[in-house]
């Protein structure tokens, strides 16, 4: 089984259940939130929009990797090509294994999806013969082998509907003897004598393929940094022995750096490869293409609100790369939110939800009333139109505000692109780099309160007539495809701006050099710094107070467009009214899930033990398990602990526990199954690393965590 | 000047025709052929050929028998990844199919000896057969009794057989401590340069003449002669560069005599094709293409070693970059690195002995997983939670082969790790994330 994850672990596998899911999951939604009764649609709005992401991302990652297969598709074809005719000079080349070096990026878990399509993709439109390999299945030169026996089972399996009997059988007796690149050879060769005398019709078979009389046998190292560089070496020396005989390729996958080839193997081995270089899109373009079409569009209604998106974008930057993990992170939250917020059955496409919204109960909307953003609205609202809303359920219903929101997003996301594009090309660029950088701030503060804004907007006054240009053309690109009437209008307006800057430049007024000519009357005479200054702040006044030229105030006008856009679409999602409903804001739970503290919760177990054993609240008991009581004492104690010490205190509060009479004489003392118990819970400890032996001083342990109560 | 191979008991056109297959090895192939004797005749049991990487062992021998029609089975010990298929190939080429089929899931030595044995009854040796193994240095890695008993075969087996091992190592490093049959020793030295131009110049192209093949070679040769010797390497490289060389000549520019203006043209290139081609920096297909185009249009074709550049996560970056300091500093010395107040700590009274040498010279040093973790927390400059997926990414690490384990995998507690990554990688890294990684190294204090 293979896990997911960039990194390696332990990793459970539960046996799969999918018998039982279908009841199952139904049933754990309407644990989330007691008495909802619309847990089944909530769990089916969730599982609609869970498989709408899917589709979008895995669509989107083919279109991303599109590029790179073609060109990885064209050099197996290539090669298969350029190895049948032959001339002098490829006669007397020493035959060299073609190999493509695919360098993919140290986010290995999304790199089965890219093996999976491009081995999905050779075998429709090149050759049926591709294996896989993984380095895991391959530790030694047997392990190779008999990932090539699958290669041979599995195209033999998959082909072989109309293959004759005996010729299989006598393949299968050599199958069971030994699996040597030999045996390979003589079952290629058989295999394509009876593809190209054989019935074609009857094969699946593509025009390319007809035309390679010999396809070529791809082998694919899925990642080969892993691989032991003996059994590397060993089974490339074996296939150039054959490669006259087997048109063999290979694709090595690679995730840090394509020299990693030469420092596994020797000359020898390397030259006998005729290496091509391929190189992938970066997971940070990659994930910046998932968020733009999974995060910043209105099309899914459910959101992730600024921590969240925050959290899951620093596991990202700071942990694993990984654009799969991310999309996972995202299913989480979704899961979340539909399974905890019992509002959230309004969160899906605008017909639903107004169906969804005449069938709330009492009770859903009394929660809706209870809502921080709901009532904000209603204390915006006038007298009576309060006491309708908080007392008139139908009225609620009908005076339904969850359009507002939608109205909201849909504005959003636009005038969001448009900021983005002006601020982009900034010096320093003061909100961000990226669009991510720049909605994070929107979703989380009033963007144009934060000084990055001022400074922003600052900077862009500055901007020169042709850079001006082009990044409002740039902002009608991406404002043209909305359907919004605010949008029109807003483009309308850019567009106006636009003829008038160039309207400025067909009659354009002499400019006027009432600037330049202190600068020019300081150069020519000796200043002190002094005089410098008194200059420089008179040219300061003079331009302050100088009339504007056209283009100036063209500009102006440009900039006080977007800071309106900005200001009526771009506030933060809080302030919405319902944005409870669309919005997943627990980030703790997210990051609990995702980012696992293994040491915080055997500290909080040790510490707290009620928190996992869910049976009464209250800080370590005597009642509480031995190794949580050894815990707690031998936080009492130094750096080193005395054993003997250790054991009197604990056969103390363990008699305690018991409920001896603290007067009697066996009060503390330490009996046999005390002692077991102690030794049981000091070992334990030891286990989890908290301390360990020490020659130091007899009887004594080391302790090897700071602090205490 | 082919010398004229003789035996008796072979025919005579055939050894003519073997010699001329075997330039320059007239005088080995005649050693072989009278240790081989006539065909009839029983051999010496072992014969073991020693020589550089293509210096035409396998060749030669593969000629003889081919040519001579001898019954023999040639193993490459490469592909033996198990004993059973040596004995599968041996017994498959000399008995075929069915003797092979007879040998048991995983056979030993005597099973091996015992079928032969029953086959040989039935098909007794009229010549003498001959088992090649080649690369026979694996044959050390394999099992201990393997290597004595396939020295004496001819006795084990009772039958007209004799071993032919192929080396590129000496027999001493074979030798096994306990003894065994000594084989006979035969060496095939280098071709000289000579030779090189002898046996090239006999590949010449079909549209070309011999002459200026061989002037081609010649000059080949005087470029790549100082740091290449490999015949094949040097075929390899003579077919990839040929069209360059006859590139003026279909231009019309000079004629095939003027082999100095032919010199002049080619020499650069052939300098350029030392670095790139040769060193497989770059690959023939790519070296092929570049010729067609016009150099100047293409630009310096990036070789496989300039894409160093690895992209890694922020935090994966510092458990690098603790990983190095933890490597190529001394313990001792992270007090003073890592540690605010340390007190002055002079690095001449702080040195023992056997640190005066450069810890980059001596290559990096192990550590246990709590000091990487340590020095990780003080160099990274936010408080980072210890979150199971820092833990992972260490070992993620490991597999991608930037950090290497060096203790067992199976030790789960307190691990150890070297650092696998060189200075100027790690330079790259750290200016990444701004971080001055020769103020923290002992090293450049």
């Amino acid at each position: 089984m293979s896990t997911s994850s960039v990194s390696k672990g332990c990793f459970v596998f539960k046996p799969s259940t999918k018998k039982k899911k279908h009841l199952g999951l139904e049933d754990h939604f309407t644990g989330g939130c007691e008495g909802a009764q619309n847990s089944g649609k909530r769990y089916k709005l969730c599982q609609d929009l869970w498989d709408q992401i899917k589709t979008d991302t895995e669509s989107l990652q083919d279109e991303l990797n599109r590029s790179i297969l073609d060109s990885l598709l064209d050099f197996t074809r290539k090669c298969s090509s350029t190895r049948q005719h032959g001339d002098w000079a490829s006669q007397m080349r020493a035959s060299e294994i073609p190999t493509a070096a695919l360098v993919l990026g140290v986010n290995v878990p999304d790199h089965d999806m890219t093996f999976q399509s491009l081995s999905e993709l050779l075998q429709q439109l090149v050759t049926p013969h591709v294996a896989s390999l993984q380095a895991k299945e391959c530790g030694g030169m047997k392990g190779l082998r008999r990932v090539l026996e699958r290669l041979m089972g599995t195209t033999v399996t998959v082909d072989d509907d109309e293959e004759e009997e005996p010729e299989q059988t006598s393949t299968e007796t050599h199958k069971s003897m030994h699996c040597s690149l030999g045996i390979l050879c003589d079952w290629y060769k058989s295999k394509t004598r009876k593809s190209s005398t054989g019935t074609p019709g009857k094969k699946r078979s593509s025009p390319v393929k007809d035309e390679l009389q010999q396809p070529p046998v791809v082998v694919i190292f899925k990642d080969l940094e892993a691989f032991n560089h003996r059994v590397l070496q060993d089974f490339i020396l074996i296939c150039s022995r054959y490669i006259e005989r087997l048109p063999l390729m290979f694709i090595f996958g690679i995730a840090t750096s394509p020299s990693t080839i030469q420092n596994m193997l020797p000359h020898s081995v390397s030259s006998l490869l005729c290496i091509e270089l391929f190189q992938s899109l970066s997971c940070t373009q990659h994930l910046a293409t998932v968020i733009d079409k999974l995060v910043l569009t209105s099309h899914f209604p459910f959101k992730l609100n600024g921590k969240v998106m925050q959290v899951l974008i620093s596991i990202f930057l700071y942990h694993d790369f990984s654009v799969r993990n991310f999309i996972k992170g995202v299913q989480l939250a979704l899961l979340e939110h539909f399974h905890s917020q019992p509002l959230s059955v309004l969160c899906c496409k605008k017909k639903e939800a107004l169906a969804n919204v005449m069938e709330l109960s009492q009770r859903d909307l009394e929660r809706i009333r209870q809502l921080p953003s709901f009532r904000r609205y209603t204390e915006k609202q006038d007298a009576q139109e309060k006491v309708n809303l908080m007392t008139d359920d139908t009225h609620l219903k009908v005076e339904f505000l969850f359009y507002d929101l939608r109205k909201y997003h849909k504005n959003y996301y636009p005038v969001l692109r448009c900021l983005h594009t002006l601020t982009s090309s900034l010096p320093r660029y003061p909100l961000g780099k990226q669009i991510r950088e720049l909605h994070l701030i929107c979703l989380e503060k009033t963007v144009w309160e934060t000084e990055e804004y001022q400074s922003a907007m600052k900077l862009l006054r500055m901007l020169a007539k042709d850079e001006l240009i082009a990044s409002i053309q740039r902002c009608c690109g991406t404002l043209k495809p909305v359907k919004s009437k605010k949008m029109m209008n807003a483009l309308i307006q850019m567009e106006e701006i636009l003829t008038k800057i160039k309207q400025l430049d067909e009659n354009a007024p002499p400019v006027d050099n009432s600037i330049t000519s202190p600068v020019k009357s300081l150069s020519q005479k000796k200043t002190d710094l002094f005089q410098l200054q008194k200059t420089l702040l008179e040219m300061n006044e003079t331009r302050r107070t100088k009339k504007l030229s056209p283009f100036e105030t063209v500009r102006n006008e440009a900039l006080e467009l977007i800071d309106g856009l900005v200001k009526s679409h771009l506030s933060p999602p809080e302030a919405q009214t319902l944005y409870e409903v669309c919005y997943y804001t627990s980030s703790a739970t997210v990051r609990r899930h995702l980012n696992a503290t293994p040491r915080t919760s055997i500290q909080a177990a040790l510490s707290n033990p009620y928190h996992y054993l869910q049976t009464e609240d209250g800080s370590v008991s005597n009642a509480a398990p031995d190794i949580c009581i050894a815990y707690k004492l031998h936080l009492e104690c130094g750096r080193l602990i005395n054993l003997y010490d250790w054991l009197e205190a604990y056969a103390t509060v363990a008699s305690a526990a018991e409920g001896n009479d603290p007067d009697s004489d066996t009060f503390g003392k330490v009996d046999e199954v005390k002692h077991a118990r102690f030794i049981q819970a000091v070992s334990e400890l030891e286990f989890l690393g908290f301390i360990k032996s020490t020659k130091q001083k007899t009887d004594h342990v080391a302790r090897l965590t700071w602090g205490g109560c | 000047m082919i010398a004229r191979l003789q035996q008796t008991g072979y025919e005579e056109d055939r050894l003519q025709r073997v010699a001329k297959l075997l330039p320059c090895r007239e005088l080995q192939a005649g050693t072989l052929l009278s240790i081989m004797g006539q065909p009839q005749q029983y051999s010496y049991p072992s014969v073991f050929i020693y020589g550089h990487r293509a210096s035409g062992k396998s060749h030669v021998m593969h000629i003889l028998l081919k040519e001579l029609e001898l019954p023999h089975a040639t193993v490459s010990c490469v592909e033996c990844v198990s004993v059973a298929l040596l004995f599968e190939q041996v017994l498959l080429s000399f008995f075929g199919c069915d003797a092979a089929s007879l040998l048991p899931r995983s056979p030993s030595l005597s099973d091996f000896v015992r079928i032969y044995r029953q086959q040989c009854l039935e098909m007794p040796a009229k010549q003498t057969r001959y088992v090649v193994m080649e690369k026979a240095e694996l044959l050390r890695d394999m099992d201990a009794n393997l290597l004595p008993a396939i020295l004496r075969l001819q006795e084990l087996v009772e039958d007209n057989v004799t071993v032919i091992f192929l080396s590129e190592i000496v027999w001493d490093k074979f030798r096994p401590n306990t003894g065994c049959f000594e084989p006979l020793l035969l060496h095939f030295p280098d071709y000289s340069k000579g030779e090189l131009q002898q046996i090239l110049s006999q590949d010449k192209h079909p549209s070309y003449s011999a002459e200026f093949y061989s002037s081609y070679i010649n000059i080949l040769l005087g470029v790549f002669y100082s740091v290449c010797r490999d015949l094949r390497e040097l075929r390899h490289l003579a077919a990839l560069n040929f069209s360059k060389f006859c590139e003026p000549l279909a231009e019309g520019k000079v004629k095939e005599s003027d082999t100095h203006k032919l010199w002049r043209n080619i020499e650069p290139h052939l300098k350029k094709a030392m670095q790139t081609v040769y060193l497989r920096e770059v690959s023939s297909l790519q070296w092929e293409q570049m010729q067609q185009v016009e150099e100047k249009e293409t630009g310096p074709l990036r070789g496989l070693s300039a894409h160093t550049h690895v992209e890694l996560p922020y935090y994966s970056k510092f458990l690098l970059i603790a990983a190095y300091l933890a490597s190529y500093n001394p313990a001792r010395t992270d007090k003073r690195f890592f540690l605010k107040h340390h007190g002055k700590i002079k690095k001449t009274n702080f040195l023992k002995k056997n640190e005066k040498t450069s810890n980059h010279l001596l290559g990096p040093k192990p550590f246990p997983l709590d000091r990487l973790l340590a020095i990780f927390y003080s160099v990274v400059d936010s408080r980072v939670a210890p979150t199971a997926s820092i833990f992972s990414q260490i070992s993620s690490l490991v597999t991608l082969q930037l950090l290497t384990q060096v203790s067992h995998d199976d030790q789960l507690d307190a691990p150890k790790y070297k650092c696998a990554v060189s200075m100027d990688f790690i330079c790259a890294i750290s200016r990444t994330v701004n971080f001055d990684i020769v103020k923290y190294l002992y090293d450049f204090l």
